[in-house]
């Protein structure tokens, strides 16, 4: 697909980056030489220098024949006018980044007055993903399939573990009859463990199965604490609101850190059921004095990535058990994970993978395109949901009898109302759910899963 | 450096090269002449070769500028090496030396020979020779990511370091298939070229070098008298037009083939290119009439052959140009220097330099006049960065200062000052012939074995524009860990 990208900015460049591994022909639309230069020479996309609005830097980008166009700079404005004019000159799709609270209320109007066909907000996107982290504190991440059904999970071992050093297949029967653990990593290396795999402690186990027999296994490896009740945010930014708002609904306690005068004022006046403290975040009498040690989580949300993480080393320190740091910049939660941060959100990646679920959606049209794809262990393996439909040259197959590529697994098999955690006498049947492991492959295709016949 | 990724890189090019050395393998079955077990060898080895450094194994896949410019420099000069092996297996050039000239001067499209007579060389090594030509104009690497599957963002930089050009670009996102449309322009202009040639009766094999050399702008011919042997005028004009041709930058004829029609026409350094050859035609035909040629058709037919040719820096040559008056001769160095386009297959410092360098002149001047004036310099209607600039400017001096060492090296032969000075600016610039004892009758046979390898290595800078083998020079350059 032709698909030009407004603004090169954080999500511009990790979205070009993205598309252009993908196949897409992809073109970066930005006023900035210096990040243009950047992502000329480490993307293969092509970069045109030009203010996105203007019809002339659009037209020489080749909006006509574009099927995308994703407007992604800092201004809410510009991305709408941008995807406006796109539309209008031609341009197939268009997505635009929209991320003021004030517009958000009035999403569906905009959406079809200016025709985009996505809309994007990086930050209530952010507040959702932590909603759903403090749902189920025991995960550092979650990711659901099959409309719910499968539930995806990693959880960090720890030494209490009753799993710990004994081999897999020992334990077979005891703990992991409905659940599957996909992927362990360890430091920086992902295994795929095999029956004679014997977890240690500090790795980070992908489990994937039916929503209640994760919850089972994590309840069984005393995982599973009490509910979270009360919540510390430091940071009263866009997320904070969201996350606020957002944990009102499931009747959470909500307490935010906010260092400037007017925006706590502000916030306080927008949330009128949230505690509104302004404050520095990193001060520790005052963490101390809101009862840090008390607090069921912690979320730190500065813009800052620096004090994020002091905040979060001091919340841990207090014994606070669910810790979670928004990063900005760095892209290596690994280095987070090592501190004890036991979640990281980036509104970027999130943002990222929001997108580009969409255009492979758009882009494989034919075939059997991935439904959902989600990105695991810090983006180096990925989780594929397709429907297996009749272009599948495997269907009605045993497992055991298929050539699968390489670092890649079939995860679950939803059909119809059963999730089967699949063995070697399992068949994939036409209609079925299947979740698919890729490790540092490119799976578009479903059919792409089985070594080609007689090729390399 | 990461050494096993550059030899990876390197291994497939030689395999590419060997796949290229088939087609002349085919002429030399065809005509049944001594070099077909020269070939034979040399694609042996090649392949073989290719496949060990191709099999290397990388741990390390990270690829940077510095990895780029490498595979770019050792792939020109290794290309060089194992080309020159068909000449020198074969015998037709005893010395590797000489035939590793004649190979470097086909790859880079200079077109400079040491042979004193081209027509007793076998076919095949004929064929091969030209068709150096026709590779080398659009670049060997850029060939090799145009056969190539999986070219990744990190290519760019082969492709920045061998394309012509101050500010080489991409003509669409993806590197692979810019390579792929530049290719097929490439290959599209050359069949028309073939096509013309046959209509007007020239042999098909003939034809056949004369397009690869005029595509490549290299300039090869297998008459010991170019083009000229022939005494056709309808040749003369159908290869100097394509001469001028192949001379404009390519990412014109793909906007024109977009639908953009004007674009070349906008395009400024179109418009300089064509203005200086005009210029040139005009005032050469005026200094020929009546001095040489009696009448101005005659003049007008060898001053438009010979200013297309050296202006592309091609080096064909109609007639013996070097018994014109001296005032046709001098506009002809001048247009060595200036050379083609940037972005096309030709050579020489570049119209585009010339045009940024003398906006750059006009702007200075203005600002003696208006000191505190702000001018800023514009090229299409973008402002050109200061950064381009400065690398324009240093790239016109670096040329200066190699030209000055060529020169002082070649002239340890004791040759006199007209055919050193031409024999280095026609090297530099990838022309061919120059004037004098290397004017279009003469050659390069009797400098020496140093001479002649320095003339190898100025083509090279000339055609990869200095910086990519500059850096060979840099003792960091070949730490493993550059600090």
């Amino acid at each position: 697909m032709k698909i030009i990208i407004i603004g090169d900015g954080k999500v511009g460049h990790s979205l070009a980056e993205h598309l252009s591994q993908e196949n897409h022909d992809v073109t970066i639309i930005d006023k900035n030489p210096e990040a243009l230069r950047k992502a000329s020479e480490a993307l293969d996309v092509m970069c045109i220098q030009g203010n996105g609005v203007s019809t002339k830097v659009m037209l020489e980008a080749g909006v006509k024949n574009a099927d995308l166009l994703i407007a992604a700079t800092s201004s809410d404005e510009m991305n709408m006018v941008c995807a406006l004019t796109g539309r209008k000159l031609g341009a197939g799709h268009t997505i635009a980044r929209i991320r003021d609270p004030e517009y958000a209320d009035e999403l569906s109007v905009l959406k079809t007055e200016l025709g985009l066909d996505l809309v994007i907000n990086p930050e209530q996107a952010a507040a959702r993903e932590i909603a759903r982290l403090l749902r189920f504190p025991s995960a550092a991440d979650i990711e659901h399939f099959a409309k719910g059904r499968i539930e995806f999970v990693e959880i960090a071992a720890t030494h209490d573990m009753p799993i710990i050093g004994i081999p897999l297949k020992n334990l077979a029967g005891k703990y992991f009859s409905n659940i599957l653990i996909g992927v362990v990593k360890r430091g920086n290396e992902v295994i795929i463990p095999n029956g004679d795999f014997k977890i240690a402690t500090d790795d980070r186990l992908n489990i994937i199965g039916r929503p209640n027999d994760v919850f089972a296994f994590c309840k069984q490896m005393g995982k599973c604490t009490q509910k979270i009740k009360k919540v510390m945010v430091v940071g009263g930014g866009m997320i904070a609101h969201y996350l606020a708002m957002n944990l009102k609904l499931n009747d959470i306690k909500v307490k935010i850190i906010e260092m400037n005068r007017e925006r706590s004022i502000e916030l306080a006046e927008i949330l009128p059921d949230t505690l509104v403290i302004n404050g520095d975040g990193t001060d520790k009498t005052l963490l101390d004095s809101e009862n840090l040690s008390e607090m069921d989580a912690f979320i730190a949300l500065t813009g800052r990535d620096e004090e994020n993480l002091i905040s979060a080393m001091m919340a841990k320190q207090s014994g606070v058990k669910k810790v979670i740091v928004k990063t900005t910049r760095i892209d290596n939660p690994v280095l987070f994970h090592d501190l004890g941060v036991d979640s990281v959100v980036s509104p970027k990646l999130i943002t990222t993978n929001y997108i580009l679920k969409y255009v492979r959606g758009l882009s494989n049209a034919m075939g059997n395109p991935a439904e959902t794809v989600y990105k695991i262990v810090d983006g180096e393996a990925e989780v594929l949901e397709f429907v297996a439909n009749k272009t599948i040259k495997f269907l009605n197959t045993p497992l055991k009898d298929l050539k699968l590529l390489k670092g890649i697994i079939i995860g679950a098999i939803a059909r119809k109302n059963d999730i089967i955690i699949p063995h070697g006498d399992d068949m994939i049947k036409q209609g079925d759910n299947v979740i698919v492991i890729s490790i540092d492959k490119r799976i578009t295709d479903f059919n792409e899963v089985i070594a080609p016949v007689g090729g390399f | 450096m990461n050494t096993a990724m550059i030899s990876k890189n390197l291994g497939v090019l030689l395999l590419v090269e060997a796949a290229s050395m088939l087609p002349s393998l085919l002429v030399a079955i065809i005509y049944k002449q001594n070099d077909i077990s020269a070939f034979i060898i040399t694609i042996i080895v090649l392949t073989i070769i290719g496949f060990i450094m191709y099999r290397i194994p990388a741990r390390n896949k990270n690829f940077y500028t510095r990895d780029g410019f490498a595979i770019v420099s050792l792939g020109w000069i290794l290309v060089s090496l194992f080309g020159a092996l068909p000449f020198f297996i074969s015998g037709a050039i005893p010395s590797y030396i000489d035939a590793l000239f004649e190979t470097v001067s086909g790859f880079t499209t200079t077109g400079s020979t040491i042979l004193r007579d081209v027509e007793s060389l076998p076919k095949g090594l004929l064929f091969w020779r030209s068709f150096t030509n026709w590779i080398g104009g659009m670049g060997v690497l850029v060939m090799m990511l145009a056969v190539l599957p999986a070219a990744g963002a990190n290519t760019l930089h082969i492709m920045k370091a061998e394309s012509p050009g101050p500010n080489p670009g991409k003509l669409v996102p993806k590197i692979g298939q810019s390579a792929k449309i530049l290719y097929l322009m490439y290959i599209g202009l050359s069949l028309v070229q073939i096509v013309l040639l046959l209509i007007g009766g020239m042999p098909l094999f003939d034809t056949l070098i004369h397009t690869f050399s005029t595509a490549g702008t290299g300039g090869f011919s297998n008459m010991n008298n170019s083009v000229g042997a022939y005494n056709n005028l309808y040749f003369e004009i159908v290869i100097g037009v394509f001469m001028f041709l192949f001379g404009i930058n390519f990412a014109l004829y793909y906007q024109t083939l977009k639908g953009d029609i004007k674009s070349m026409i906008r395009d400024e350094e179109f418009r300089f290119y064509s203005f200086t050859a005009i210029s040139a035609i005009v005032l050469i035909t005026w200094n020929l009439w009546g001095s040489l040629f009696g009448t101005v058709w005659e003049s007008l037919r060898h001053s438009f052959f010979q200013v297309s040719s050296i202006m592309t820096t091609t080096g064909f040559s109609s007639t013996n140009f070097d018994v014109w008056p001296v005032l046709s001769k001098t506009i002809l160095i001048v247009l060595m220097f200036i050379g083609a386009s940037a972005g096309s297959t030709g050579g020489g410092i570049k119209c585009l330099r010339f045009l940024l360098l003398f906006k750059t002149i006009k702007r200075e001047v203005r600002r003696i006049i208006h000191p505190r004036a702000v001018y800023t310099v514009k090229y299409g209607g973008k402002t050109v960065s200061g950064d381009v600039l400065l690398g324009v400017m240093n790239y016109f001096f670096i040329s200066i200062i190699l030209f000055a060492i060529s020169l002082i090296l070649v002239s340890l032969d004791g040759f006199d000052m007209v055919s050193n000075f031409t024999a280095v600016a026609a090297t530099i610039n990838n022309i061919g012939p120059g004037l004098g004892m290397v004017g279009p009758t003469g050659n390069f046979a009797d400098y020496s074995g140093l001479s002649k390898i320095v003339f190898s290595a100025t083509m090279l800078f000339g055609r990869l524009e200095i910086y990519p083998m500059l850096i060979l020079f840099a003792p960091t350059f070949w730490k493993r860990v550059n600090i």
